[in-house]
């Protein structure tokens, strides 16, 4: 699964993006964002707040309790501030 | 019915032309220019620069464009998105809407523009005297675009 970090996600983790094989018990955002928070203390900082960490599922904006499957491309970032 | 999202500056006046030209059916347009402002939150701001989710940008973009497409009669919709460094005065994004008639047009502009900076995926990095800084989205941005909701 692809995992991309943008804005202040991207920076306090470190990296732009991963690539993770997700676990088993993991089906939606929620459990995924859970368990992207133990794979670093800079993981953890960064996704502390879930008001803050929006998430989107193939390109499209989603709730947590969306399901994720292994091949989706999940981007997690802060609320948007175009315009 | 176009979605450009690019570094370049664009020329207002020429994308109006070309939006017009030999279109004798549309009877108005309206135009939003957004802006890089020079303070923000009480701070001098030297530059902006502007990141954004490449693929998401440009889906979401043409999903709200099809949305205002169905909800007013538009003859033409243009959105210009620019990312990367600007500076104060630099322009940041076009929205531009055509119709036979201005209700539509005024109503589908400020719709767009509204319902971008709540959907589209960018993100604002804002330079200072205090260094650099992620903007903050705002409540009110939210409040804008919650009043075009409607139930479906």
């Amino acid at each position: 699964m692809k995992i991309l970090y943008f804005a202040w996600l991207r920076t306090k983790i470190g990296i732009p993006s991963e690539t993770v094989e997700l676990p088993s018990g993991v089906t939606d955002v929620g459990g995924l964002v859970d368990w992207l928070k133990t794979r670093s203390p800079r993981h953890a900082e960064a996704l502390a707040n879930s008001k803050v960490v929006k998430v989107a599922v193939n390109q499209e904006h989603v709730p947590y309790d969306h399901p994720v499957a292994a091949t989706d491309e999940v981007a997690l970032f802060p609320p948007v501030t175009g315009g | 019915m176009t979605v450009k999202v690019q570094r370049e500056d664009f020329d207002v006046g020429a994308e109006l032309a070309a939006m017009t030209a030999g279109r004798t059916s549309i009877g108005g347009v309206t135009l939003f220019v957004g802006l890089v402002r020079d303070m923000a939150g009480g701070e001098a701001v030297s530059a902006m620069t502007l990141e954004h989710y490449p693929g998401m940008t440009e889906k979401q973009l043409e999903a709200i464009e099809a949305e205002a497409r169905g909800r007013w009669p538009l003859d033409d919709v243009l959105i210009i998105h620019r990312h990367g460094r600007l500076e104060p005065g630099d322009q940041i994004v076009l929205v531009a809407t055509a119709s036979a008639h201005r209700q539509a047009a005024f109503d589908g502009c400020h719709f767009l523009i509204d319902w971008l900076k709540t959907k589209a995926p960018f993100w604002k990095l804002e330079a200072t005297p205090a260094g650099e800084r992620w903007v903050e989205a705002k409540e009110s941005d939210d409040e804008a675009a919650s009043r075009w909701a409607r139930d479906a």
